[in-house]
């Protein structure tokens, strides 16, 4: 493993005050000195302008850059946060290391095989699925009672419904 | 005669029935959670912004663990919070 890349993911936000252009310079300078530190980016993902879930330095939104890189060795990461924490346009960061579980999601993002929607689906699919089941139940029920008598339907209980068939 | 279909309880009789939990993370395949997707972790905390226990996720206890960490990285970057109300 020694010899083999590490995989690493920066995500950082930036003052959301400044500039479109400065926003964009500012991710750029730390790509740029990944790259010259022998870095491989993988992918630069810009989530855009998001609101933060509670204010950081009174700011109540950020604009949220994630770089996914792959580093020769754990060296670079050090001064790189350290000059993530010097800056003052960056509002937030952090850096994570991946494994191969997290190296192969981000690909399968990339690829769109997985996206809210098909995590949605899955979910809205089982309650559906659920829902479903429950639902044919009652409407079984319900036809019974139609085939007795629609008036039945309001108060569609068992000793009515058996006086009906009988 | 009436037929097992054709006869009706005054209550539901599938209420007291357990519903079997199961851990979701086991189920589907998934062995990476992301901090990132903030609308899949919302399923994992309460109103107040707390991460619900195992008992009533069913999660097993190796994805607990991934989706704790998931969760305070995610509070971290300030995409969930660290404490509120009403976040349903």
């Amino acid at each position: 493993m020694s010899d083999s890349m590490k995989n690493y993911e920066v995500t950082f936000i930036v003052d959301p005050v400044l500039s479109g252009e400065e926003i964009k310079a500012t991710a750029q300078t730390y790509v740029d000195h990944l790259k010259n530190e022998g870095c491989t980016i993988v992918h630069i993902d810009d989530m855009g302008l998001r609101q933060l879930a509670y204010p950081i330095n009174k700011r109540t939104s950020g604009v949220y850059t994630c770089v996914e890189f792959s580093a020769p060795n754990g060296e670079i990461i050090d001064p790189m946060e350290l000059a993530l924490r010097r800056d003052e346009r960056i509002i937030r960061f952090l850096t994570v290391a991946l494994d191969k579980h997290g190296v192969k999601y981000n690909e399968d993002k990339r690829a769109g095989k997985i996206g809210k929607v098909t995590k949605k689906k899955k979910k809205s699919d089982d309650r559906d699925s659920r829902r479903g089941g429950r639902n044919d139940d009652r409407r079984k029920g319900g036809d019974n009672s139609k085939k007795g008598d629609n008036n039945a339907k309001k108060d569609g209980d068992a000793p009515k419904e058996g006086n009906d068939n009988e | 005669m009436a037929s097992r279909d054709d006869i009706k309880f005054l209550s539901n009789p599938k209420i007291g029935q357990k519903r079997t939990k199961y851990c979701r993370f086991r189920k589907f395949g998934i062995k990476y959670i992301d901090y990132k997707d903030a609308d899949f972790l919302m399923q994992f905390v309460n109103e107040q912004g707390k991460i619900l226990p195992r008992r009533i996720t069913g999660t097993s206890l190796k994805y607990q663990r991934k989706v704790a960490s998931a969760v305070k990285r995610a509070r971290h970057l300030a995409l969930l919070p660290y404490e509120t109300d009403l976040l349903k």
